[in-house]
C-alpha cells in the first residue's frame, strides 16, 4: 500500500448500537482511479459512505485526503473539501431549469441577484465536460429523462471541483444504453483526473467500469484488488462467503398446454402488436431495449394499462376487458418492476402487503380474522427468510431484498398460477438475487408459468426455457433458450439482422 | 430512552394530550368544582357530537389520501333540508334519513367526481364547498327555516341539570364511533381504504377496484356529514344555511390531532374522536376561565401544531 493515494482510509470502525456496521476497514483509492465498492446489502457499503461524504462519525480509525488528515465535520464541510456524492434517487428539483439545479446552492449572484450570464457559463462548462454542453440550459429538469437527470446531477456534483466523487448505485434505474453513456461519462472525468468510488449491485458493470475494487462482508473488507485479474466468480464467492456452484437453479421443467396466449395486444404508444404464448410450466423471457414495450406488454395482459386492441385469453378462455382485480381471480398475478411507488404499500404492515389480493379468505362476510391473516403472512416471511422483526412491522423499514421477498410472497399467498414478473431482481443483492432464482425455478418445477422481463441478460438465459426479444412494440423474435446466446439477444433487440 | 418515548408516544399520545388538557382546566380553584361536574361533561361530550362524528367520516377520506372540504357546506344543506321536510309534517326520524340520504349524495357526486374525472379531492371538494352553501341558501331562500315543535329538538338537549341521561346524540356518536373503528380495522373494505391511502398505484395492483371504492368511502362519509347536520338542526332548534362555516376545518383538526397524516395510510377513529374532544375540552374549558374568544382560537391553533410535530417525533421524523 505504498502508491501514493488521493483517499486513505485507515482501520474505520463504526458501531450502531449493538450491531458493529464496519470492522476496521481500510481503502485507498489514487489519483484518477474508479474504485469498485462491492458487497451485499447491509455489508456496510452505506455506511462508509455516509463516513466518506461526512453524515456520519467514525468510532475509530482515520482518513486521509491528498495527504493530510480527513475529518469532515458534515456534508456540506466534506463537499468543500473536495469529496462529493451522487445518490442513487435522483434528486432534482423537476421545475426548475437545469441551469438552477446545477447551480442551486451555488448560485454566481450579486447581491441576491442572479448573474444570469454567468450562471449559464458555469453550468454550461460542467456540462460540456461531461460531453453534454449541447443540453439545453432553460429548458425545466422534469422534462429530461432519468438518465439525463443524472448527468445534470453529476455536473451539479461538478461545481465544486471534486477529487473524489462517490457514486451509490448509478445505474439502477438507467437501460443499457444510458448506462453505457455514464461509463463514457465517468471515462471523461477518470482522465480529468478525478477519483470515482462506485458502488453497485452490478457486477458486470463493476467489472468494466472500475479499475480496482473493494468488497465488503458483514462490515469487513474481505477482499480488493485489481478489477482485471479478477473473475466474476471470485467476486460473488467474496461477496456471499460462498463458491458460485449455480446461481441460477434449473429445475426439471414439463411443459403443458398453453395458459396465457395475447393475441396482437397493442397499447399506444409503445406496445403496437404483441402476441405471446405461454405455456404450463414454462419461463418464458422477455428481453430488449427498455422502452421496446416488454413492460407495456405484461401490464395490458394483466389489465393495468387498458389495450387498444388485441385481445387475451387465460387457459383458453378469451378473457376480455381485463383489470388487474379480474385477472387475479383467474389466478395471473403481477411483480412490479417499481417496488417503492407501485409494488408495495410502504407504511403499511407486512402482512397487509402479502395478503391485500386475497383479504376475503381470512374471514366471511368481509370480516377479516387478524390471527389467520397473520398466520398466513408468517408463513411467507419464514420459509422465504424474510428479515423483519414481525408481520406487523412497515414493508418500507425492511432492506430492498427483504421488500421483493415480501412482492414475491404476494403471489405465492395467492397461488398465482401464471406469474408476470417485471424485473423482480432489479436493485436488490447478489443473495436475495440467487434465492429469487430458486423461487422462479421451482415454481416452474411445479407447474406454474411464468414470463420474465429482464435488462439482464445472464438472468434470462440462465433461468428461461424460452426466450423472446420486443423491439419496438412487437415480439419478434421468440426461440427456445438454447438457441440464444447474449450477442444474438443484443442483435435481436436493436434490430441488427 | 428516545425509542422508549417514541412507542409511549404511539400508544398514548392522544390520551395523554386529552389528560393534558383536562388537568390544565381542573388545576385553578375557582373553575375545578364546575369544570368536573357531571353537568360540564355532559355539556363538554354534547358539544363533542357534530365535530365527532363529521371526523369519523373525515378518518375515512383522510386514511384513504384524499381531504373533504365540504363538510360544512354538507351540514348546513342537509339541516335546511331537514327543517323545510318538519317545516312541512315530517316525522324526526324519516326527516333525518333525508338529511343523511342528502348528505351521501353529496359525497357520491365527490366521490365520482374524483374517481371519473381524475381530479384532487381538494378541488372538487372545494367546488362543493360552494356548490352546497349556495344550495342550502337557495332552499331556505335565504333565510333561516323554522318550525314548530319537534322531538329532534331534543337529541342534543342538557337543558335539565339534574338529568342523569345523555342526550341521544352522544349514545349515536359513541355506537358509530365503535362501529367505524371496527369497519376501518376489522373488515376488507377497511385494510382497502388504508392501501388506497398508502400506495394507490399498488392497490390498483393487487385488484382494489380503487375508483368504486373512493365513491363509496365519500359517499359514506357524506352520510356521517348528513347526520352531523342533523345534529346541527337539534341544537340549533332551526335550519340556518349560514351554520357551521369552517366546520371542516375542525373536522380535519380532530382527525390529524388523532394521529392521522394527510399523506393517507394512517390514522384511527379512536384518535379522531379524541382529537375532537380535545377541542371541545379546550373551548369549554376557556370559556369558563373566562378567557376570549380569540384566545381560544389562538391555543386550538397551537394544539394542532403542537399535535403533528409530536406526531412526527414519534414517527422518526417521517412525516
Amino acid at each position: 500500500m505504498n502508491v501514493p493515494a488521493r483517499l486513505r482510509l485507515e482501520r474505520i470502525s463504526k458501531a450502531f448500537g449493538a450491531t458493529q456496521a464496519l470492522r476496521s476497514v481500510s481503502l485507498a483509492v489514487a489519483a484518477g482511479e474508479v474504485h469498485a465498492l462491492i458487497g451485499e446489502n447491509g455489508a456496510g457499503k452505506s455506511t462508509l459512505l455516509k463516513i466518506l461524504s461526512g453524515a456520519h462519525e467514525a468510532d475509530a480509525g482515520a482518513m486521509e485526503l491528498e495527504g493530510r488528515p480527513y475529518r469532515p465535520s458534515g456534508p456540506l464541510d466534506a463537499r468543500r473539501r473536495g469529496v462529493a456524492m451522487i445518490y442513487q434517487e435522483v434528486s432534482l428539483a423537476p421545475h426548475l431549469s437545469v441551469r438552477e439545479n446545477i447551480l442551486l446552492g451555488l448560485e454566481s449572484s450579486t447581491l441576491g441577484w442572479i448573474d444570469e450570464q454567468e450562471s449559464r457559463r458555469r453550468a454550461g462548462d460542467a456540462l460540456a465536460a461531461l460531453g453534454y454542453g449541447h443540453f439545453p440550459l432553460e429548458r425545466p429538469a422534469g422534462e429530461f429523462s432519468i438518465a439525463e437527470q443524472q448527468v445534470i446531477e453529476i455536473a451539479r456534483a461538478l461545481l465544486t471541483q471534486p477529487r473524489i466523487l462517490i457514486m451509490d448505485e448509478p445505474t439502477s434505474s438507467l437501460t443499457q444504453s444510458d448506462t453505457e453513456k455514464l461509463f463514457e461519462v465517468i471515462g471523461r472525468l477518470r482522465a480529468q483526473g478525478v477519483s470515482i468510488i462506485y458502488v453497485s449491485h452490478f457486477l458486470e458493470e463493476c467489472r468494466r467500469a472500475c479499475d480496482r475494487y473493494t468488497v465488503l462482508k458483514d462490515g469487513e473488507a474481505v477482499g480488493a484488488g485489481e478489477m482485471r485479474d479478477a473473475g466474476m466468480d471470485r467476486l460473488i464467492a467474496l461477496m456471499t462467503g460462498r463458491p458460485v456452484a449455480d446461481l441460477y437453479h434449473r429445475t426439471p421443467r414439463r411443459l403443458g398446454s398453453v395458459v396465457l396466449e395475447a393475441r396482437a395486444l397493442a397499447c399506444p404508444p409503445r406496445l403496437k402488436a404483441a402476441s405471446l404464448r405461454v405455456r404450463e410450466g414454462e419461463i418464458l423471457g422477455l428481453a430488449g431495449l427498455v422502452g421496446a414495450g416488454r413492460t407495456d406488454l405484461v401490464r395490458t395482459i394483466f389489465g393495468l394499462d387498458a389495450a387498444a386492441g388485441g385481445e387475451v385469453a387465460v387457459f383458453g378462455r378469451l378473457a376480455g376487458r381485463g383489470t388487474p382485480h379480474r385477472r387475479w381471480n383467474e389466478g395471473v398475478g403481477f411483480l412490479s418492476e417499481n417496488r417503492k411507488e407501485e409494488g408495495l404499500m410502504l407504511n403499511q404492515s407486512v402482512q397487509d402487503n402479502i395478503t391485500l389480493t386475497k383479504l376475503e379468505a381470512f374471514g366471511r362476510l368481509g370480516w377479516i380474522r387478524d390471527s389467520r391473516q397473520a398466520a398466513a403472512a408468517r408463513r411467507w416471511t419464514g420459509e422465504l427468510a424474510v428479515k423483519c422483526r414481525d408481520v406487523g412491522q412497515a414493508v418500507g423499514e425492511l432492506s430492498g431484498g427483504n421488500q421483493q421477498r415480501i412482492a414475491f410472497a404476494r403471489l405465492l399467498e395467492h397461488r398465482a398460477r401464471i406469474l408476470l414478473l417485471d424485473e423482480p431482481t432489479r436493485g436488490i443483492d447478489v443473495g436475495s438475487k440467487a434465492e429469487i432464482y430458486e423461487i422462479i425455478g421451482s415454481l416452474a418445477a411445479a407447474g406454474k408459468s411464468v414470463v420474465l422481463v429482464s435488462s439482464y441478460l445472464p438472468e434470462l438465459l440462465g433461468l428461461c426455457d424460452t426466450i423472446g426479444v420486443m423491439r419496438r412494440g412487437e415480439l419478434v423474435a421468440v426461440r427456445p433458450r438454447g438457441e440464444w446466446s447474449e450477442h444474438e439477444l443484443l442483435r435481436a433487440a436493436v434490430g441488427d439482422e | 430512552m428516545i425509542p422508549t418515548l417514541r412507542r409511549i408516544l404511539g400508544k398514548t399520545g392522544p390520551f395523554i394530550g386529552l389528560a393534558l388538557v383536562i388537568v390544565l382546566f381542573a388545576i385553578p380553584q375557582e373553575t375545578r368544582v364546575h369544570f368536573l361536574s357531571y353537568h360540564n361533561v355532559k355539556i363538554i361530550l354534547t358539544q363533542t357530537v357534530i365535530v365527532s362524528i363529521g371526523a369519523l367520516g373525515m378518518t375515512l377520506i383522510i386514511v384513504s389520501g384524499a381531504i373533504d372540504l365540504s363538510v360544512g357546506s354538507t351540514v348546513a344543506l342537509t339541516g335546511v333540508i331537514a327543517a323545510l321536510l318538519i317545516q312541512r309534517g315530517w316525522g324526526a326520524a324519516a326527516a333525518a334519513a333525508a338529511a343523511i340520504g342528502v348528505g351521501g349524495l353529496v359525497g357520491l357526486l365527490n366521490g365520482s367526481a374524483v374517481a371519473w374525472l381524475r381530479m384532487p379531492s381538494f378541488i372538487i371538494t372545494l367546488g362543493m364547498l360552494g356548490i352546497g352553501r349556495g344550495m342550502a341558501k337557495w332552499l331556505a331562500d335565504n333565510q333561516t327555516v323554522s318550525y314548530d315543535a319537534s322531538p329532534i329538538n331534543g337529541w342534543m338537549t342538557t337543558a335539565d341539570p339534574a338529568g342523569r341521561a345523555l342526550p341521544a346524540g352522544v349514545w349515536v356518536a359513541l355506537a358509530l364511533a365503535v362501529a367505524t373503528s371496527l369497519l376501518l380495522r376489522k373488515t376488507v373494505f377497511g385494510r382497502h381504504v388504508f392501501a388506497l391511502g398508502s400506495n394507490e398505484a399498488a392497490a390498483r395492483l393487487c385488484g382494489v377496484p380503487t375508483a368504486r371504492l373512493k365513491v363509496v368511502i365519500f359517499a359514506l362519509a357524506g352520510c356521517f356529514f348528513g347526520l352531523s347536520g342533523v345534529f346541527q338542526l337539534s341544537r340549533l332548534r332551526l335550519g340556518d344555511p349560514t351554520v357551521a362555516v369552517g366546520l371542516e376545518l375542525d373536522v380535519i383538526a380532530a382527525v390529524i390531532i388523532g394521529g392521522a397524516s394527510l399523506n393517507g395510510g394512517t390514522g384511527t377513529v379512536l384518535g379522531s374522536v379524541i382529537g375532537a374532544l380535545i377541542m371541545s375540552v379546550l373551548r369549554n374549558g376557556s370559556q369558563q376561565m373566562g378567557w376570549p374568544n380569540y384566545f381560544q382560537e389562538i391555543i386550538i391553533g397551537l394544539v394542532i401544531i403542537v399535535a403533528v410535530f409530536l406526531d412526527r417525533f414519534r414517527r422518526g421524523g417521517k412525516a
